[in-house]
């Protein structure tokens, strides 16, 4: 049955295997195969095991899988050119890992909770998040743009990596509630490094708490390569925490859905955290202050480009006849709506009121903060009368 | 007819607390219709060079600045005109004789304000040298030995990737301390140029205080100078600022020598014109560049210590076992040297037209940091410019680099009788480090025995 052992190799043993091809010529281990179950040209490759996890997906879900992928980077597309036409701030663009967010989040249950970064939008909007309420504070209209506890996906964090420990501390109290919801933690390759990252994995396998790490592995942290980060594969890193790890294609969707579901249903049973490398490539720049030409060389975009998750999608439901001239026209006219809506809603969305900043510091009402309220609206009132521009 | 009305846009801030961009270039012109998100300009900020998606569908009814013009973050840069949803009347008179006046103003004034704190990727933080990557400093006060070589296990890392920066040269900054660095960035003072009297060489307030006071006289004398505008100042940045200190470094650290020699190439001429006309090149441009380039190889082949490179650090020759083909390029943004990887391998057509990509990607400024780097040999064709012989300076990491001369008609003694041909200027510049007289020579008159008479190549390969 679906419980038994899979390919992935878990905790001890994993360890074990991982040092026999140690040797003095090659002191470093290469990680366990990529699982893939749709390759960069969009053939289906069958696999024993990992199919039967995405078994249920039928042609109608494998389309909206597209359907998502394709909207998401419409979304990411708007924002992007939002940002270079003043609208917002600045955008951190996921161009290149939609079937990482779209296929992580699509295997999720309601109950679950996610902790996301700040790149992981795709993963927002599978959790039901309005495109506009990702946008409101990168136009610094609003400190975050959601309520966690409506969606089950928390703010998301810039701090790099925080966000594990967050993931990990609600998987403890899941299992205090005796409950079999999971806690999901996304974050990149290069949060792997820090402090925070570590921290979490060591408590995440001493209380076996049901968290899953869904590391990103977009090869660039910034301008930093990931072979620099680490001279191991990242997901071994996990094995080193006791925790079981699997590499998959990121930009397969159907791939990292069937690792996301094994890897939520050993949290469920109590089997304990996973980690999750999706290995994907950022196209874009990593913020739109960024300039990626400055430090990687364009022939590994156009490597990469040639694995693109949409594409190779695409290819398969064009070969399995699944995706009609109407289907696709459906999915543009879609990624257009949900386009237009987002740009209407950001270039009109009213400005905050100054003493709004003082909403959401508390949940209860605290005197401290109502008194900077009391004093900030006191000192905006000494403008009144006079001239307007000092309050705003 | 339907109403429109006049849409500005202004320059937005494109990075995080930016506070101008330049406009490279423009996209559309006026007159032109675009689509909403159509690219309109390519700009650059401190940080990125991005494309502009157009806010607006409509009509260009203005630009208000020109390519080249550094633009305040809030000035309007285009104006569209669109349709008038509100039906209200347009707002927009006046804009465009605006535009002219603050462009000459933005042209003629160049920015003269010191060096002050810049934005950088998240807030104020520290500014970030310009050259990129810091360069591991030695302690100062330690008596470490000046340089200690790394010694690297015999064990070779799998398949290390070449580094996808720019070469930087590797100069350290000189030391100092961070109030005096300050002080030094308030009197506009570049404390490469200061002398450290303090222990190790590190530069005191004394000695920045000493040097100001010493080029006083100097400063005060330039600055009277440019309100008569018989001078104009530009900030030392980007590639001239890179090739500055690429040259300065290449001079100073590699003894150059350079050689000279004049060639009949009458027959490489008569040569190429044949393969012009034949059909296997048809379609390929070639030039004396292509059969010069093809040239330098094959005698590179024959004297491959020309081919190396001084690895100081390591205290090691490094004998590259295959050629990057530097060629030096006038490109809109300045010089640059691209090169083409494992030239050594390529037949001539090939060669033909990796020259030929390689010269359209830099004229378009688009070459990457790749290309950039990893050269082992450079060829700069100055004769294109109508310039015969020059010593060219190395291009650093590099151990030779030949310039070749105009190819003109000269009289020249050919089968004892003097006659009118086409002669040519070689000039070979060499680090002695590397290479000594007896090679660099030896190469130069075979490159030229080549020219002379491609036939030779029988002899040779």
């Amino acid at each position: 049955m679906r419980s038994t052992v899979l390919t992935d190799k878990a905790g001890k043993d994993a360890y074990e295997a991982s040092t026999t091809g140690i040797s003095a010529e090659n002191p470093r281990r290469t990680g366990g195969n990529l699982v893939q179950l749709i390759s960069a040209k969009g053939e289906r490759i069958s696999h024993p095991e990992f199919d039967l996890w995405v078994s249920d997906v039928t042609d109608e879900q494998l389309c909206s899988l597209y359907e998502d992928m394709t909207v998401i980077r419409r979304i990411d597309a708007e924002s992007t050119a939002l940002q270079r036409q003043g609208e917002l701030a600045l955008w951190p663009p996921l161009l290149g890992q939609e079937a990482s967010q779209i296929g992580s989040a699509r295997a999720l249950r309601d109950d679950d909770f996610v902790f996301p970064s700040y790149r992981d939008n795709g993963v927002a909007y599978c959790r039901g998040v309005d495109p506009l309420d990702m946008v409101r504070a990168w136009r610094g209209n609003a400190s975050f743009g959601w309520d966690p506890y409506r969606y089950n996906i928390a703010t998301q964090q810039i701090m790099i990596g925080s966000q594990t420990l967050h993931a990990t501390g609600y998987a403890m109290g899941i299992q205090n509630d005796g409950a079999d919801s999971a806690a999901v933690a996304y974050f990149g390759d290069g949060a792997t490094s820090e402090g925070d990252v570590n921290e979490a994995m060591v408590f995440a396998a001493s209380f076996q708490a049901p968290v899953v790490f869904i590391c990103q592995n977009n090869h660039w942290a910034i301008s930093e390569p990931v072979r620099l980060q680490s001279h191991i594969q990242i997901a071994d890193r996990a094995l080193g925490f006791g925790i079981p790890s699997i590499r998959v294609d990121g930009n397969d969707v159907l791939a990292v859905m069937a690792v996301t579901r094994i890897a939520l249903d050993r949290a469920r049973k109590g089997g304990g955290p996973t980690f999750i490398e999706a290995v994907t490539y950022r196209m874009g720049p990593h913020t739109t202050a960024d300039d990626p030409t400055r430090y990687r060389d364009a022939n590994e975009l156009e490597d990469w480009r040639a694995k693109d998750p949409i594409a190779r999608l695409k290819t398969l439901l064009l070969t399995k006849g699944l995706l009609t001239d109407e289907a696709e026209a459906r999915v543009r006219a879609k990624a257009d709506e949900v386009a237009n809506k987002l740009r209407s809603g950001c270039v009109n969305m009213p400005d905050p009121a100054p003493l709004d900043l003082f909403n959401h510091v508390y949940s209860t009402p605290n005197s401290w903060i109502e008194r900077q309220k009391d004093h900030y609206s006191r000192y905006l009132e000494s403008f009144s009368g006079s001239t307007q521009e000092g309050a705003l | 007819m339907t109403a429109t009305m006049i849409k500005e846009f202004r320059l937005p801030d494109l990075g995080e607390g930016l506070t101008e961009s330049e406009i490279l270039s423009w996209k559309v012109a006026v007159g032109d219709t675009v689509a909403l998100n159509q690219v309109i300009a390519e700009v650059e900020t401190a940080k990125a060079v991005v494309e502009l998606p157009s806010p607006f569908a409509g009509t260009v009814a203005a630009l208000h600045e020109e390519a080249g013009a550094v633009v305040e973050v809030g000035k309007p840069i285009v104006s569209f005109e669109v349709d008038d949803v509100g039906a209200e009347g347009s707002t927009a008179a006046g804009s465009g004789s605006e535009a002219s006046t603050s462009n000459g103003a933005a042209a003629a004034v160049p920015p003269v304000t010191p060096a002050k704190r810049e934005a950088n990727l998240v807030g104020y933080g520290a500014v970030v040298e310009e050259s990129g990557h810091p360069v591991r400093r030695h302690r100062t006060f330690d008596s470490v030995p000046e340089r200690e070589a790394v010694q690297t296990p015999v064990q070779q890392p799998v398949q290390q990737p070449a580094p996808q920066t720019i070469q930087e040269p590797e100069q350290e900054r000189p030391r100092s301390t961070p109030p005096v660095r300050k002080l030094a960035r308030d009197l506009g003072i570049d404390l490469q140029l200061v002398k450290g009297t303090g222990p190790a060489g590190l530069i005191t307030r004394s000695d920045v205080q000493g040097f100001a006071a010493g080029s006083h006289e100097q400063t005060e004398a330039r600055a009277a100078a440019v309100p008569g505008g018989r001078e104009t100042r530009t900030p030392i940045k980007g590639v001239r600022k890179f090739t500055a200190a690429a040259m300065v470094q290449s001079a100073f650290t590699a003894p150059h020598v350079t050689e000279f020699l004049t060639v009949d190439v009458t027959p490489t001429m008569e040569l190429l014109e044949r393969l012009k006309s034949s059909k296997a090149f048809a379609g390929y441009k070639l030039t004396p560049l292509t059969i010069a380039a093809k040239a330098v190889l094959i005698a590179l082949r024959r004297n491959p210590t020309l081919n190396s490179r001084w690895d100081e650090a390591s205290q090691e020759i490094v004998q590259f076992n295959y050629v990057n083909l530097g060629i030096a390029a006038a490109t809109p943004r300045g010089l640059t040297v691209p090169n083409i990887k494992d030239a050594d391998g390529m037949t001539l057509l090939e060669l033909s037209a990796a020259l030929s990509e390689l010269t359209d990607t830099a004229r378009s400024g688009k070459t990457s940091p790749s290309d950039l780097s990893g050269g082992t040999i450079s060829i700069t064709n100055i004769g294109i410019f109508g310039i015969d012989a020059g010593t060219p300076i190395l291009n650093p990491g590099e151990a030779a680099i030949i310039a070749l001369g105009a190819v003109r008609k000269a009289p020249w003694v050919h089968n004892d009788e003097l006659a009118v041909r086409q002669v040519m200027s070689l000039s070979l510049s060499f680090d002695h480090r590397l290479v000594d007289g007896e090679q660099g020579s030896k190469f130069l008159a075979e490159l030229g025995a080549i020219l002379a008479d491609p036939a030779m190549v029988i002899t040779m390969v």
